[in-house]
């Protein structure tokens, strides 16, 4: 059963801690392919100097973990911690669909759910986790890593960014204008950390470029896209203004190459295309989040890397090329969290590559055996004998003594040997 | 070639308020920013040059880096050997051998590029003055980012040694040492750094955490914490327990006098037991420490100040058993055993950092994880013991950075294993490949084909084009392919 802020949150993780003290969560089970694996011991090599031994590293839980903003929440279960969920307020009915069913179906007494907004959140922050998982934006995130520093609570921070899309002239056409489309208007009208949020293409090969997109968005929609069912709406008022806002701008409005219908009752804005707004307007300088695509371009697509390493760094950057030589600059000059060479948004489906931000977009990663690592400590484990005993190491120190450490620590087989054995005798 | 402007290094221990300090952080950072952007830092042969330079400079510069850890802690030029030069060129050496330096290749469908994250700054501590600069450093320029360092002002020789080699033996526009006190960390933190690895006290710890996310820099925490020695019966063998003492010996006065993050910090021992580890410890301290000069000395009058405290309590000065003799003029403590202080005193609730050893006597050695287990999580849990079920349920039960058995401290040596903490003993592991990865971005890469279309993912959407990618999903590829076909709804 969900509860709620202030009194309630601090019993409900002095509950959790109990519980996780008890060794409750240890033994929890889940059908996630590669756990066992996963939580099995590695073993390392132990280095010759502390022959004979054995060392390895162990994955344990955390402890009492707080995820805001919760649909990753089955990898910081598997990895054996005690859970708190704080879904999205700004999805209420997502939220409380997940207070109301997450509880029949897992061990509540070790993962609970707290719904509410800022006053809840406050209160959580308030109190000590092992780690914080938080999505969301950097403002809250530099909010949530200041009360972790409380704390000295580990922090993962899944935040976003403008994710350039940067389409050279030598491309199958089609798809890319598909694949772009899709990873923009198709996931959530945009609303999504990893969305497309703006095009850089060549002065030449714009027109092609939007020519393209406009078939494929008619497709996709129709020709009344506010009344197609497969548009996503935007969230809330708070953010319909927001967007409009961005496209009502001056500089901007008279952009508008393909869309721009809107309808507030709905809360629906069609996709729409911008060419070659200002750099300094509103649209180009915050997160758009939303289905609003400005088209930027250069006069060679080399211009694009200057302009991407302007701004802070995104969690993805994507590429749309057959030129292996331009896809290797890009890879080596560009820094984001994760880069997509010919397609959108897709790489969060691949369970082997970690998902998340570096700079401004965030900090750690998941997805994965790298979740199980957000939600692990890699303990090492080193095991010694008591055959071995090197006498060298000891005070009171000499020459001789400092000799063979240095030999030791150069890799010197023959001063290990006299290590091990005890040298120098008789001290 | 030179180092970081002196204008606002420290002069005889007090901080002078240096005139425009602000801005000297800020160009120095700036510089840093220029030569990472320049893109210098990236190359493999920089990379290496800057590992080989730092292997020179411990080389050649070795007899004053002994002097200048004899000044800031009396250290004896075979622990300073042992603990901090010897581990710093063997973490060179390994850093130039490893293949971690990613060669930029075409790339395959997916992979991981570790890429340098930017330019990093490193704080470093006293006690280890060398080893805790020069370790990160290691991973910091084999990862490609351009660094500033930040030594500890309470080992002023130390740092004065990095400040005045660090350049000539490195590429100075993009390594810098920069000196001063707290008023320059703050300065440092100021700015956004791509990456701040800091060791120290989990005090300072949480001020750097909380100016760290006023621009969203990740961070890295090493701090301290009360390491435990479970010291178990060794079934009877006289050689065996020869042994562990030494090593405990050892982990507790040969690691800087106690004043370690990993040196043991008590002992947990069956009340049986005592007499005969007591009697093996004296007599070892009495071989080991002939003379003064084999032990550190306290770092400084402040440190000598709370250590005297610590024993000043009544029934902690009553616990004592052995040595508490304290020499102010030479900041010397001995060798002090104390057995059963009070269990909410300060000694047995604040890290000692210093060479006084608490044993705390249980009925039982397994009553000792319970002890442990109570206690905010240390970066280092030991154990001397034969017995396999204690082993496995000190691994399982308790939590801490590392654990080790039958020896202490020497893990710290080890490339393989990660160096770091948990909890309240902090976050964030390095040394050999770990430290690599600390100061990198694993950028995830993926390249697609556009050969192959999947018509499922693009709207509009009706019931075939959902199974098909539940189907996809759940990984169930039969099924999959009967609904492409036409032949499953």
């Amino acid at each position: 059963m969900a509860a709620r802020g202030g009194v309630g949150v601090e019993a409900d993780v002095a509950a959790l801690r109990a519980q996780f003290a008890a060794g409750r969560t240890r033994g929890a089970e889940f059908a996630l392919k590669n756990l066992k694996k996963w939580m099995k011991p590695q073993k390392v090599s132990a280095s010759l100097m502390t022959f004979p031994s054995t060392a390895m590293v162990t994955a344990e839980p955390l402890g009492v973990v707080l995820v805001i903003s919760a649909w990753n929440y089955p990898f910081s279960i598997a990895a054996g911690n005690a859970v708190v969920l704080k879904p999205s307020e700004v999805a209420p009915a997502t939220s409380s669909l997940l207070a109301e069913l997450l509880p029949q179906y897992v061990d509540s007494t070790c993962i609970k759910v707290v719904e509410g907004g800022v006053a809840e959140t406050t209160a959580l922050l308030e109190q000590k986790w092992d780690k914080i998982f938080y999505t969301g934006n950097g403002k809250i995130g530099r909010i949530v890593m200041a009360s972790a520093a409380k704390h000295l609570t580990p922090v993962v921070l899944e935040l976003g960014g403008k994710c350039p899309v940067v389409v050279d002239s030598n491309v199958d056409l089609h798809v890319t204008a598909k694949r772009i489309a899709a990873g923009k208007w198709g996931c959530n009208n945009g609303q999504a950390c990893i969305s497309p949020d703006f095009i850089i293409t060549t002065k030449s090969f714009a027109p092609k470029l939007l020519e393209a997109l406009g078939k494929v968005l008619e497709k996709f929609y129709g020709d009344e896209p506010l009344r197609s069912s497969d548009l996503s709406r935007i969230v809330n008022s708070n953010h319909f203004n927001r967007l409009k806002k961005l496209m009502d701008d001056e500089n901007v409005s008279d952009k508008i190459v393909f869309g721009g219908q809107r309808d507030e009752h709905q809360l629906k804005i069609a996709p729409t295309i911008f060419m070659d707004v200002p750099l300094d307007s509103g649209i180009m300088k915050e997160e758009i989040f939303g289905p609003l695509l400005p088209i930027i371009t250069v006069d060679k697509i080399h211009e694009s890397f200057a302009l991407i390493n302007s701004m802070t760094k995104p969690l993805a950057a994507y590429l749309f090329t057959k030129d292996s030589k331009l896809q290797e600059q890009y890879e080596a000059g560009i820094s984001a969290g994760g880069m997509l060479v010919n397609d959108t948004v897709v790489h969060l489906t691949n369970q082997y590559l970690p998902f998340g931000g570096v700079g401004e977009s965030g900090i750690g990663a998941y997805h994965g055996s790298f979740s199980f690592e957000a939600f692990s400590h890699k303990k090492a484990v080193l095991v010694r004998g008591f055959a071995g005993e090197a006498a060298a190491r000891y005070p009171p120190y000499s020459t001789a003594k400092l000799k063979i450490l240095r030999g030791v620590l150069k890799g010197n087989l023959g001063s290990m040997i006299q290590a091990i054995l005890g040298f120098p005798r008789g001290k | 070639m030179g180092r970081v402007a002196p204008s606002f290094e420290e002069v005889g221990g007090k901080q002078q308020p240096a005139v425009g300090l602000g801005e000297t952080v800020s160009r120095t950072v700036s510089e840093l920013r220029v030569a990472y952007e320049s893109g210098r830092t990236r190359s493999l042969e920089w990379r290496q040059s800057q590992l080989r330079g730092l292997l020179r400079l411990l080389a050649e510069e070795e007899a004053a880096a002994f002097r200048a850890l004899r000044e800031d802690l009396g250290k004896h030029h075979a622990e300073a050997y042992r603990d901090e030069l010897g581990v710093l060129v063997k973490s060179a050496n390994a850093a130039l051998r490893e293949v971690w330096v990613p060669l930029i290749a075409f790339p395959a469908r997916a992979q991981l590029e570790p890429q340098p994250l930017g330019v990093v700054l490193v704080f470093s501590c006293w006690n280890v003055p060398l080893g805790l600069s020069l370790e990160p450093l290691i991973g910091a320029v084999a990862a490609g980012n351009a660094v500033a360092l930040k030594p500890s002002e309470l080992a002023p020789a130390t740092a004065k040694f990095l400040g005045d080699n660090i350049g000539k033996y490195m590429d100075a526009t993009a390594v810098k040492v920069i000196q001063g006190g707290p008023e320059v960390g703050e300065q440092l933190m100021e700015h956004r750094w791509d990456k701040v690895l800091f060791t120290g006290s989990p005090r300072i710890g949480r001020v750097v955490m909380a100016a760290a996310a006023k621009h969203l820099t990740p961070v890295a925490l090493e701090l301290g914490g009360k390491c435990p020695c479970i010291f178990d019966t060794l079934g009877g063998s006289a050689r065996d327990l020869q042994t562990a003492v030494n090593r405990v010996v050892s982990g507790k006065w040969s690691s800087c006098a106690g004043q370690a993050c990993l040196a043991i910090d008590y002992v947990l021992v069956e009340e049986r037991f005592v007499p005969v580890l007591i009697k093996a410890i004296k007599s070892t301290l009495k071989r080991f420490f002939t003379d003064s000069d084999h032990m550190a000395r306290i770092v400084n009058a402040r440190h000598f100040q709370r250590l005297s405290g610590l024993l000043k309590d009544t029934s902690v000065a009553a616990s004592v058993l052995h040595g508490g003799k304290l020499d102010a003029k030479n900041l010397c403590i001995e060798p002090t055993i104390l057995l059963n202080p009070p269990l909410d005193s300060a000694i047995m609730t604040e890290e000692i950092f210093g060479p006084l050893l608490p044993i705390i006597t249980v009925k039982k050695i397994e009553d000792s994880i319970d002890f442990v287990k109570a206690r905010p999580r240390p970066l280092a849990v030991y154990a001397f013991t034969k017995n396999a079920a204690l082993r496995r349920r000190i691994v399982e039960e308790t939590s801490s950075g590392s654990v080790t058995f039958n020896d202490a401290v020497v893990q710290y040596g080890i490339d393989s294993l990660p160096f770091g903490g948990v909890g309240e003993s902090g976050f964030g592991q390095y040394h050999g490949k770990h430290s690599f990865e600390m100061f990198s971005h694993k950028k995830a890469v993926l390249t697609r084909g556009y050969l192959i279309e999947l018509s499922a993912r693009y709207p509009p959407w009706d019931g075939s084009k959902i199974s098909m990618m539940r189907q996809l999903y759940r990984y169930n590829y039969v099924g999959f392919v009967l609904t492409f076909l036409g032949l499953k709804k």
